[in-house]
């Protein structure tokens, strides 16, 4: 069947079988491979990728199911050559080690600040209890989140004053 | 690399359409929604249906609205909706602290309560809490509406009263006077299925437990109401050695299996203490002692 889906603002159609998983679809399709293809069982969230805003599972989602709505991954959070803060704080605080968790990681909390824009600690834990980390540890991925949310305020504040 | 068998898809745009489709392909064919279940089962060749009709469209089947007697959800409404709900906090406060356990934020964006109802696995948490409110299910089928209540839902594990030309469309949580109710899961890590979970709802008027709500999720092959526990409490004033006394029943009624989650012992041990910590919790929200 033909699978039209808008991926980060631009339609993206192929022909696929109906059980074509969305995580296959955005790497198959456009080459994104930015969105990692974990546990397949939506456990991991390395897959996590944006449906109309809200975090999903693109393992658990057929990419038939996703026509007609806007999917973001990993690949729009850098604009015009400057890294989204949530990137940069897991730069800043090495909120990642292997990389494998990150892309999912990053959409996840991607989402959690533009719902909340200053989360706690427990709130940036709960946010990502459906993202598992084997080898970076959550303290430093928080740590990241936290930053970002800071920094983000910050941008926002000079985006007004100017 | 796990893929679903091959299938034939259809997304529905309407409730009436989807029901013709279940009539026209027969039992070969499924609803999905958020697919968190179902995809999975898919996946693993435990479920192989020919064909998909995708009622995620249905945007008049998610709702949560309060009626003078009774809160109507629609089958669609999300779980995340359920958790955010105010209503639902306010009236029913057992979904909030079931939602707040049911898988993780990511996978609650897009489970829905029909769902996780017609999923019908002993383990999921939305099925103690609907069987412990007494909710009532509104089915749809190609000859009109039904209406079962909670006790004849299941009829096994992963089967239920729905027919295969029908669909659950929406959940009816009785409104009265004097309820409390409370949910308590015992997991083996955030986010996992039930070692043991149970929902207790008490209706309390002068002093005295009205009525009474208990169910038990991940403790027998499907959800278990304990009846005998319900009218254990019947008619008299709560107290904690009227919990403990439900808290046996429910130990004695319960029929768990051994498996990678515990022990039978075990999961009977949970059975009686989360029973006497949801009837407490339950209480002191009808009495208002807790916000």
């Amino acid at each position: 069947m033909e699978v039209k889906i808008n991926i980060n603002g631009h339609d993206v159609a192929r022909d696929v079988e109906p059980r074509t998983l969305l995580v296959h679809f955005i790497r198959d399709t456009p080459g994104l491979t930015g969105t990692h293809w974990g546990c397949d069982t939506s456990n991991c969230g390395a897959c996590v990728v944006l449906m109309d805003g809200k975090p999903v599972k693109s393992c658990t989602t057929l990419a038939a199911m996703c026509m007609g709505h806007e999917i973001r991954t990993v690949e729009s959070l850098e604009q015009d050559g400057r890294l989204d803060p949530i990137q940069m704080g897991f730069h800043e605080k090495h909120g990642l080690h292997c990389g494998f968790c990150t892309p999912g990681m990053l959409m996840t909390t991607r989402a959690l600040l533009d719902e909340n824009p200053n989360p706690t600690d427990a709130e940036i834990r709960t946010a990502i209890s459906g993202a598992i980390c084997r080898c970076t540890g959550y303290k430093n991925i928080v740590s990241a989140v936290r930053w970002a949310a800071e920094h983000e305020a910050e941008r926002s504040a000079m985006k007004q004053e100017a | 690399m796990q893929t679903p068998a091959p299938f034939e898809y259809e997304r529905a745009t309407s409730v009436e359409g989807a029901i013709a489709t279940l009539q026209r392909i027969g039992p070969e064919a499924r609803l999905i929604a958020g697919g968190h279940s179902l995809l999975p089962m898919m996946k693993l060749r435990l479920a192989n249906p020919e064909f998909l009709i995708d009622i995620n469209d249905l945007d008049e089947l998610s709702y949560i609205d309060e009626r003078i007697t009774e809160i109507r959800i629609g089958a669609l409404t999300r779980h995340h909706e359920l958790l955010e709900s105010e209503l639902l906090a306010r009236r029913a406060p057992v979904f909030r602290d079931a939602e707040e356990v049911i898988a993780d934020p990511v996978v609650r964006n897009r489970g829905t309560i029909g769902g996780s109802l017609c999923q019908a696995d002993a383990a999921e948490d939305l099925s103690a809490v609907c069987a412990a409110l007494k909710a009532n299910l509104v089915i749809r089928g190609p000859d009109g509406e039904r209406t079962t209540g909670m006790d004849g839902f299941y009829i096994g594990p992963f089967t239920t009263a729905v027919g295969a030309d029908e669909m659950l469309t929406e959940i009816r949580i009785p409104i009265r006077a004097g309820a409390g109710s409370a949910h308590e899961k015992v997991e083996r890590r955030a986010g996992d299925f039930a070692i043991a979970a149970v929902s207790a709802a008490v209706w309390i008027e002068g002093g005295t437990i009205a009525d009474a709500g208990i169910a038990l999720g991940a403790l027998g092959p499907t959800t278990i109401i304990v009846t005998r526990a319900e009218t254990a409490l019947k008619g008299k004033p709560p107290s904690e050695e009227l919990f403990a006394e439900a808290g046996e029943i429910a130990s004695e009624d319960c029929a768990p299996v051994a498996d990678g989650r515990g022990p039978v012992d075990y999961k009977r041990h949970l059975a009686n203490v989360l029973t006497v910590r949801a009837l407490r919790r339950a209480t002191a929200r009808a009495l208002q002692q807790e916000a």
